[in-house]
């Protein structure tokens, strides 16, 4: 569905990214893990198009999609929820999940993924008149789910789902995700949780200082020694 | 002591200044929120309106209503014509370049004027007729205008309320690269906004010329004016333009009948900067 081959990519004079290959087929979840600064918020902002890549190409269902622009990228069907959620502050939640349903061919659909949203997080139904920056961190996550979800997305690529978050939140968090995945969608995530998001994917890449130093099955990476060392803690 | 009628009389004024003022503010602070550019030649681009409205009614015997709209249309092609030709290139440069750009134009839309026009003052003659309640005389080139005004501002917040598209203003002036992410093109917004300041400007035209003469430098008259209200009201701050306008314009009408006209600007520029040192954030801002 997704596939990124010989990815380079940075800002100004600094590369982030170097020649960077990941794949992620319909259906599955796949997690990029990695210490801060890997370079895996890059990743994503290359996918969704908010910056271009140097070089390498960027497949969405077999059409090329790198450089395009990032209006242009989500109307493929990539919803990215940026990292710090990047929620409208000022616009209440029903406002936020209207912008989300921006594109067009989204709008048609409004009522119908609306109602989707607010069965899968009923907090919000209850909240939609409430301005989004007063809400909690795990609230604000649960809206920018929300909000990818109504652009109708074949993907959803997720930057740092439980950052900045309390320890019982990112529990809660994940379980969102889990509620989304279940839902059938295909997630692209990055994490530096890595202990929880291998519980939550089927397969992950590891990338380090901008390149990727490994990947296999999340459960197979789970048991390398050093990734049991580096991230794990065991 | 001035009869108190004279007060009431003047406070109603107040009112009725303000519903324009306000539809000024309103337009210059859209553009100011959304592009984090101040078009300080917006006044000058309702100047270019009330040229338009006089030459067609007074000129070439267009009906008042008839310019009136075309105004309006002349109106949202400035506003577009200036972000694609002006704002459009300079968007990421320095504030300070985009302010000298603006400024630029306001100089070269005075002059340009003055050079096609002259410095006359221009009127669109009216006849239309003055009610007088209770003593207190109501103009009817005063009551249209503020009654217009405000429906203006009704269909503004609808507009930026209920639809996608005025949502999508509002949150680009929170947000630019997450609503890329929403698949909408920021330069598309941006026009959308230009052209809605635009056409803010010319129906703010029409509504002038009821009152006032047009002359090249008519934008140094309510300009610095216009501005003063965004700023009081909190830049970009829709609501606090709304009610800045208000206490402006009555600021000036009563101070203008308690002492002198002259005295009623004096005493809303004092009250501006005193208000700047209590309240930099406008008057709507929380405490820091």
């Amino acid at each position: 569905m997704l596939e990124l081959s010989g990815i380079t990519a940075g800002y100004g004079h600094f590369t982030a990214l170097w020649d960077v290959s990941l794949r992620v087929a319909e259906g599955e979840a796949v997690a990029v893990v990695g210490p801060n600064g890997a370079g895996k918020t890059t990743l994503l902002r290359v996918i969704s198009g908010l910056i271009a890549p140097r070089t390498g190409r960027i497949t969405f269902e077999g059409a090329e999609v790198a450089g395009h622009p990032a209006y242009d990228i989500v109307a493929h069907g990539v919803a990215h929820v940026p990292e710090g959620r990047r929620l409208f502050p000022g616009l209440t939640v029903a406002d936020n999940l209207k912008m989300g349903a921006f594109l067009p061919s989204a709008r048609g659909h409004y009522r119908e993924s609306l109602e989707r949203v607010y069965t899968l997080f009923p907090v919000l139904a209850e909240r939609q008149d409430q301005r989004a920056g007063s809400m909690s961190g795990g609230e604000q996550q649960m809206l920018a789910l929300g909000r990818a979800i109504m652009s109708r997305p074949k993907i959803i690529l997720l930057d740092e789902p439980s950052l900045g978050l309390a320890p019982v939140m990112v529990l809660r968090v994940f379980d969102l995700i889990r509620r989304v995945r279940e839902e059938g969608y295909t997630i692209l995530v990055v994490e530096q949780n890595v202990r929880q998001v291998l519980k939550l994917v089927d397969r992950a890449y590891l990338l380090e200082v901008g390149r990727i130093k490994m990947e296999g099955r999340a459960d197979q990476l789970a048991e390398q020694d050093f990734v049991r060392k580096a991230y794990l803690g065991v | 002591m001035i009869d108190p009628i004279f007060l009431v009389e003047a406070a109603i004024n107040g009112i009725l200044l303000g519903g324009v003022l306000a539809l000024l503010a309103l337009g210059l602070n859209l553009i100011f929120g959304v592009l984090d550019i101040v078009w300080i030649a917006y006044v000058d681009l309702v100047m270019l309106c009330m040229y338009a409205i006089y030459f067609l009614n007074a000129v070439y015997g267009w009906p008042i209503w008839a310019a009136g709209v075309a105004s309006l249309g002349v109106g949202t092609l400035l506003g577009v014509g200036v972000h694609l030709l002006i704002i459009s290139p300079i968007l990421t440069s320095a504030p300070i370049n985009q302010l000298l750009a603006t400024g630029g134009l306001l100089f070269f839309l005075q002059s340009f004027a003055t050079f096609l026009w002259t410095t006359d003052h221009k009127t669109v003659r009216l006849s239309l007729p003055s009610y007088e309640v209770a003593g207190i005389f109501l103009p009817a080139t005063r009551i249209i205008p503020f009654a217009i005004s405000i429906l203006a501002v009704i269909v503004l917040y609808l507009f930026l309320t209920r639809t996608y598209i005025g949502t999508a203003i509002r949150a680009v002036s929170q947000d630019r690269d997450a609503m890329a992410l929403m698949g909408a093109n920021p330069q598309r917004v941006y026009i959308v906004t230009s052209a809605v300041g635009g056409a803010m400007a010319g129906l703010a035209g029409a509504l002038l010329i009821i009152q006032y003469s047009v002359h090249p430098f008519f934008g140094a008259q309510f300009g610095p004016l216009t501005f003063m209200v965004c700023v009081l009201g909190g830049l970009g701050n829709m609501v606090g333009a709304f009610i800045a306008s208000f206490i402006m314009s009555e600021i000036i009408a009563i101070g203008g009948v308690v002492i002198s006209t002259e005295m009623g600007y004096v005493i809303a520029f004092v009250v501006f900067i005193i208000m700047m040192f209590v309240r930099p954030g406008g008057i709507l801002a929380r405490r820091q």
